[in-house]
């Protein structure tokens, strides 16, 4: 079945940078179009961070040097958290990203 | 099993069954709990503290161990000295310098020892264990999962901080079905761990990620009871036949989320109410049923109905 991907380079599915450092996501925000597929390539600048949302659906732990990419297919509209869940040091918990997923 | 409580001072006081002897009905269940478990359930009461977060001092409660410290007066000074107490995590707030953590824990410990209760059981939070793997507070409580009976109840230490994510993890949960399996489906049991085991807020890290694999092992038996912190509020949640208490804290509160935006910061310390919205609950037991009633946290030189009466207000069942 095909699944409808946002325009990337030859067809494939738009890959969207995330970086993540203490204590925050770069960019920290990011408008996704719901059941549109991206890859998520994660990065950690400097210690492992984690990448949580229920509604996204994702739960990724970024270790530092060792960079991965997620596929997400949004699948509800909204404006959601992704929090580090990965206790990181002082400031982790203030450590998210906005995403809005658009219809 | 039916749980009743009061409020104290700091932190939440239960009363197991205290109706036992009294009634007909609790001299049954008592009766019940012999044949089926194999041990009565016997009356007694013991106290849930969380989140003291010694090592913490800023805007939201610059009095650091203040409210702890008054915590264990409050316990000591109690009519009927509770049989333990159960911390639920975050002892300690967190460092880098691993030395200064050391620091940090003795001092929490000097404080705890400040309470006349026989027994005291921990489990860790994330700012003791998130950044060493939970290696401090086993070097000072030993294992960060554990069970142990008393009086007829089975006690479940789960530690859902340590690991590299919320979560208690397959070796915990293949320990906890085991655990689980030494007991008939009537034993009462509570669990007490750091985090909540179901979604409370997961965009707060109010979560744990394989609570629902925690659940559906205690889902058999009959009388469950979750008790938590890491929240730094009071809230209760049913989830079929089973309650889960999340206890505040002792340093500084979080608000509700439905009511500030979604947006996560502490409760502002306000210098003349300083231990507000800080550790104090009532739990008391209607027919099988607990009700939970909010009360201050009542400061040394408070009087009459804020102060001292309430603290010695009887329990209801």
């Amino acid at each position: 079945m095909a699944i409808p991907m946002a325009a990337g380079a030859q067809g494939q599915p738009k890959v969207i940078e995330i970086t993540a450092k203490r204590f925050e996501f770069s960019p920290n925000t990011l408008t996704l179009k719901k059941g549109e597929t991206v890859v998520l390539r994660l990065t950690s600048a400097d210690v492992t961070h984690g990448f949580f949302s229920r509604d996204i659906k994702v739960d990724e732990l970024i270790e530092p040097g060792k960079p991965l990419e997620v596929m997400v297919t949004p699948q509800k509209a909204g404006t959601f958290s992704v929090i580090c869940h990965h206790f990181c040091g002082a400031g982790h918990g203030n450590m998210k990203m906005t995403v809005t997923v658009v219809e | 099993m039916k749980f009743s409580g009061m409020t104290l001072g700091l932190g939440t006081l239960y009363a197991v069954a205290p109706g036992l002897q009294s009634s007909a009905l609790g001299r049954a269940f008592g009766k019940h709990t012999k044949e089926a478990n194999g041990e009565e359930v016997k009356p007694f009461t013991f106290l849930q503290l969380s989140d003291s977060h010694v090592g913490f001092s800023g805007p939201p409660d610059p009095l650091g161990t203040a409210a702890f410290e008054r915590a264990a007066e409050v316990v000591n000074g109690l009519p009927q000295r509770p049989d333990l107490v159960l911390f639920t995590g975050d002892l300690t707030h967190d460092t880098e310098d691993k030395d200064q953590h050391a620091q940090r824990m003795q001092r929490f410990k000097e404080i705890s020892g400040r309470m006349k209760v026989a027994k005291t059981f921990y489990v860790p939070g994330e700012h003791d264990a998130g950044l060493d793997g939970g290696q401090l507070f086993r070097e000072n409580f030993g294992e960060t999962h554990y069970s142990f009976d008393h009086k007829g109840v089975h006690f479940i230490a789960l530690d859902n901080v340590s690991g590299p994510k919320p979560a208690i993890g397959a070796e915990q949960l293949a320990w906890l079905r085991q655990d689980l399996a030494r007991f008939p489906k009537t034993a009462p049991i509570v669990v007490f761990t750091h985090r909540p085991l179901f979604d409370l807020r997961p965009d707060w890290e109010w979560f744990t990620s394989d609570g629902d694999d925690v659940m559906n092992l205690l889902a058999p038996y009959e009388h469950v009871t979750v008790l938590y912190g890491h929240i730094h509020r009071d809230d209760e949640h049913t989830d079929g036949h089973v309650k889960h208490y999340a206890a505040r804290s002792l340093i500084f509160a979080f608000p509700n989320p439905e009511k500030v935006n979604g947006v996560k910061k502490p409760i502002a310390f306000d210098k003349d109410h300083p231990f507000q919205n800080l550790g104090i609950r009532v739990v008391s037991a209607g027919d099988g049923e607990l009700s939970v009633e909010d009360v201050e946290l009542t400061l040394r030189e408070y009087s009459g109905v804020n102060g001292i009466q309430q603290m010695a207000k009887p329990l209801s069942m």
